[in-house]
């Protein structure tokens, strides 16, 4: 079974491009990722615990309206970015459950890994408010000072600590 | 039909100064008043609330389908960003971000988009700093970021659902955090600034600066993919 080649970068860019300024012609507002995490984990606290929910400073924002925290413009988004990705991957015949790693590392190691690094990028996320998608591109695209430097600091930090987790990669 | 060389030879000035207007100030063209589509729509036009989330859902549709075909649902081809095998990440990102910029511009000029109604990030610096160094150490931790995570999961990635289960954990323990760190994530506040007022130029002249500076990035991910060349990687990509 042939994988089917990715698109060009400087073309996929152009794309993502044009679906960021549809973003801001339709909805006046940039993408966003961690934000679709954000609102699930809120939801899901809500449903374990109303109560800690509505006590918090943090959580009792998001449920003051009385609706659900999933009925939102960041998590519809995430929602459907996991259709359009599916039907990329069906075109180019990628679907497939696998985990991806350096044939040098372990799953386990790999999966570890993974877990701690989406810690690390949604916990920085939360405070930077935006991630690589909301933050850097979007905020970028309108000429925002904090997306520059979040851009900057998110690139310049992996760099910077590429050195020390290489055995994971390379 | 042969025209004679006056007739093509003559530029049409005014538009030439217009357009020449759009380096100079952030243009938007009012002048155009009986234009009824301008964004942005959902603020403009009052759409109901299910359009909206109807719009976000297309919207991710979109770019779900454009961060998976660029590759990204692949932490190995992000990670070569940084062991400089695959720069795919820098040409991908810097494109997008210069077509939204140039095009919601022209869109502004053209008098279809008020981009004073379009939300611009808020600037808090020590948040925008210390969140950021996190982001980057998850990264090359995990091999993705949300976007493409999420990008990952989508075409049967486990280790991106791990990566993702691993950020909802970040996000609770950022909620449970908050109040002691609340004081940090409000810090150094500058409100929603501009770069090209904070560099003190026109908005055009930004974006032919970021272009060219993007060019000249562009030309050196080249140059990188062939000196740290790792072939064994990327055949398996």
């Amino acid at each position: 079974m042939g994988k089917s080649k990715y698109m060009n970068p400087y073309l996929a860019g152009t794309l993502l491009g044009l679906v960021l300024l549809a973003a801001m012609f339709l909805s006046g507002r940039g993408l966003g990722a961690s934000g679709g995490i954000k609102y699930t984990v809120v939801a899901l606290v809500g449903a374990v615990d109303k109560q800690h929910a509505m006590e918090s400073p943090y959580y009792s924002k998001y449920f003051e309206d009385g609706e659900s925290p999933l009925k939102n413009w960041l998590a519809l988004e995430v929602l459907g970015m996991v259709l359009g990705g599916s039907i990329s991957g069906a075109l180019a015949h990628r679907l497939k459950f696998k985990v991806e790693k350096s044939p040098k590392i372990s799953n386990n190691k790999r999966l570890l890994f993974a877990f701690l690094g989406g810690i690390f990028f949604v916990y920085g996320a939360q405070l930077a408010r935006g991630c690589t998608s909301g933050a850097a591109l979007s905020g970028m695209a309108v000429f925002s000072v904090a997306g520059f430097v979040t851009m900057i600091a998110i690139f310049g930090s992996a760099y910077l600590f590429a050195w020390f987790f290489r055995s994971l990669w390379i | 039909m042969r025209t004679t060389k006056g007739s093509v030879a003559i530029p049409p000035i005014r538009q030439i100064a217009s357009f020449a207007s759009l380096l100079r100030n952030d243009v938007i063209n009012f002048s155009n008043s009986n234009t009824q589509l301008m964004g942005p729509l959902s603020i403009l036009s009052e759409l109901p609330e299910w359009l909206n989330l109807l719009i976000a859902f297309g919207i991710g549709i979109g770019f779900g389908f454009a961060l998976e075909q660029a590759g990204f649902s692949s932490s190995r081809k992000l990670a070569g960003m940084f062991y400089g095998y695959d720069t795919t990440v820098l040409k991908v990102f810097f494109t997008a971000a210069i077509v939204a910029l140039v095009g919601s511009q022209l869109l502004s000029f053209f008098g279809l988009l008020n981009l004073k109604l379009v939300y611009v990030n808020p600037y808090y610096i020590n948040s925008a700093i210390i969140g950021g160094v996190i982001m980057g150490a998850g990264f090359i931790m995990g091999g993705y970021c949300p976007g493409t995570g999420i990008s990952a999961l989508s075409i049967g990635k486990i280790d991106a659902m791990i990566f993702l289960i691993g950020g909802m954990v970040g996000a609770f323990l950022f909620a449970e955090t908050y109040p002691s760190i609340e004081n940090l994530a409000l810090e150094n506040y500058k409100g929603a600034m501009r770069i090209d007022e904070w560099m003190g130029v026109s908005p055009g002249v930004f974006t032919l600066i970021l272009i060219v500076a993007a060019v000249a990035l562009f030309w050196l991910a080249e140059l990188a993919e062939k000196k740290f060349k790792r072939a064994d990687i990327t055949r398996e990509l």
